[in-house]
This record gives structure tokens, sequence and C-alpha cells, in this order.
């Protein structure tokens, strides 16, 4: 049975739905702070065993935001934000290919026939989830915008009033190049929207294309012939997971450029 | 079968919208591949802007998608 695009309800809390993405983004919520509090138990100067491991992988990460950004003080001030979309991305998408997701189910009344419903289901193919993830990493780029060159500057990224006032002490063709900057101004308002729709449904599109990929082959011959496409999932699993990651830090590093630093030197 | 107009429309939108996503992203890796093959050193610099070119190649396609899913 090839997985419906929207997630199941399996039951409600007080009138909420709680679906069967919700309990799989939840294992996940889950795993993250006891693990966190595992390894932060007894912190030592001086790293051995776990936490010399766990040291290991925030290096590499940071070493790699470094390398998006090109500046450290940057790469350092959108890390927590980045990685944390990375490490519960790249969880909840490894998750959704454990044995059990999408077969261990409840059978309910669905659409007048018995049907299974699964408990568990790939958070990432969830859209709402996604959504979620996409709106809140635009929001914070532009705080970060915000905080790294003012409120009023970054106003002027996409209503370009400053852009206007200034040309008139330039001349008409300085003018006429301000109008056209304005216009280019309001389509990177348009821009803005469409990042969130395409950073969403890039996620969700390619975990729910997965899960139906492997579904269908399942279907095909149940033995042996996912394993290959299951070394695929874990490969799109982490690609995605790095892509939102990077594209969260490259949204970020260009909503903190102060687009007329430049502008003004010369 | 019934014959569904929108159904058309549905599978042309995302069949002709996917035609140059396509074309753009094996080209975003083939240069890639390429300057990688030249200069095998630079292969950390080169992959993070390969996977944003082709994160923006491949919103075009997502793009289709979202009017094929709305048709």
């Amino acid at each position: 049975m090839i997985p419906p695009l929207s997630a199941e309800t399996i039951f409600y809390i007080a009138g909420f739905p709680v679906t069967n993405a919700i309990i799989n983004s939840w294992i996940a919520v889950v795993f993250f702070v006891v693990f966190a509090m595992i390894i932060t138990r007894k912190r030592e100067m001086v790293p051995r065993g776990l936490q010399n491991v766990f040291e290991w992988i925030m290096e590499v990460l940071i070493s790699f935001a470094e390398q998006v950004t090109g500046d450290k003080e940057k790469a350092m001030k959108f890390f927590p934000i980045a990685a944390t979309i990375f490490v519960f991305v790249l969880f909840s998408n490894w998750i959704g290919l454990m044995p059990g997701t999408g077969s261990i189910g409840v059978y309910q009344m669905h659409h007048g026939h018995m049907e299974l419903i699964p408990l568990l289901r790939p958070a990432g193919s969830d859209l709402n989830l996604t959504l979620a993830i996409a709106g809140f990493s635009i929001f914070m780029t532009h705080v970060f915008g915000i905080i790294a060159i003012g409120i009023w500057k970054h106003f002027n990224k996409f209503v370009n009033i400053m852009g206007i006032v200034h040309s008139f002490k330039k001349g008409p063709m300085a003018i006429v190049v301000a109008f056209i900057e304005f216009g280019v101004g309001l389509i990177e308002l348009v821009g803005e929207v469409a990042k969130t729709l395409s950073l969403s449904l890039r996620l969700f599109g390619n975990i729910f294309a997965g899960e139906v990929l492997l579904t269908v082959l399942a279907g095909i011959l149940a033995y042996g012939l996912p394993i290959p496409f299951m070394f695929l999932e874990l490969l799109v699993g982490i690609i995605q997971a790095s892509v939102f990651a990077i594209l969260f830090l490259a949204f970020a590093s260009v909503a903190t450029m102060d687009m007329h630093a430049d502008e003004e030197a010369h | 079968m019934e014959f569904d107009i929108s159904t058309l429309a549905k599978a042309l939108s995302i069949g002709i919208g996917s035609i140059g996503p396509a074309f753009g992203i094996g080209l975003i890796g083939s240069k890639a591949m390429e300057a990688i093959g030249r200069n095998p050193e630079a292969a950390g610099k080169i992959f993070v802007p390969m996977l944003l070119g082709m994160a923006f190649a491949e919103a075009i396609a997502i793009y289709a998608l979202v009017v094929a899913f709305t048709i």
C-alpha cells in the first residue's frame, strides 16, 4: 500500500490529532534530549570516550560551517541552529528507514473499510514538519540580519527607500537605477516566500518519494531488491539534511551582509 | 477509464518542468567532477558551492511539483 500524501491520525489528545509523523519526530526529540543529558553529565577538560567522539563531530561540523559562511565569527553565531537542524533532520530521516516504519500499525476504519495505519512514518514525509522547520529557519535569518546590520538597513534590502533618497543627490541616471533596484527589492520579498516553499518542499519531496519508492520496490519483490535502494535512501537522508543546513547558513550569511557597505566606499 | 484533462496537465507540468532542472543539475555535477579531476585537492572547496547550485536548480523542479499538486 502506497503511503498517502498526508500523515494519518493515530489518536487524539484533548481534541488535538496526533499523527504517526508526530510520534516519529518526538522519538527524535526525546532521543536528543536524553543523549545530551548523558553526554553532558560528567564533562571534563580533557575529554575521554564518548565525549571525545562528540567533540570530534562538533569540530567537523563547525569547520564545515566555516567553509560555507567563510567567516569564523559568523559560523559560530549560526552554528547552534544550523547544527540542530542538521542532526534533527538527519536523525528523523534515518529513523524512517528502520524496520517497523510503515509496517507496524493499528487497524482503523478509514473511508468505510479497515486499513492498516502505520504507527511510525518518517517525520520528513509530513509537509507540516518541513514547513515548520523552513519557516523557522527563514525567520531566524531575518533575526540575524536585523541583529547584524540593524532593522532599518535590513528593511531597506526589501523596500529600498534609502536608495531612492540617496539617488536624488546623484543625478537622473542614479534615480532610474534606484527605482529599478526598488523593484528588484520587491522581487526579493517574493523570493523569501519562495525560499521557504522550496526549502520545505525539497525535504518533503525527497523523503516522501523515498518512502514511496521503497514501498513500490517491496511490492515488486520483497526479498533483497529494496536493499540497494535502502543505501540510496541513507545517502539521500544525509545529503538532504546537509543541504538544508547549508542553505540555512548561506541564507543567514547573505542576510547579515551589508549590501551598501561597498557602495558608500567609492 | 474516464479521461480528465487536469490529470494530463499535472503530468505535463511536472514532466516538462523537470527537464530544465535535470539538465542544470547534470551540468553542475559534470563541471564539478571536471574541476575535481583537474585539481583533486580542491574537492572540499568545490563540494559546498556544487551542492548550493544543485539546490537552487532543484528549486525550479520543486516549483513545478507545487504547480502539479495545485492543479
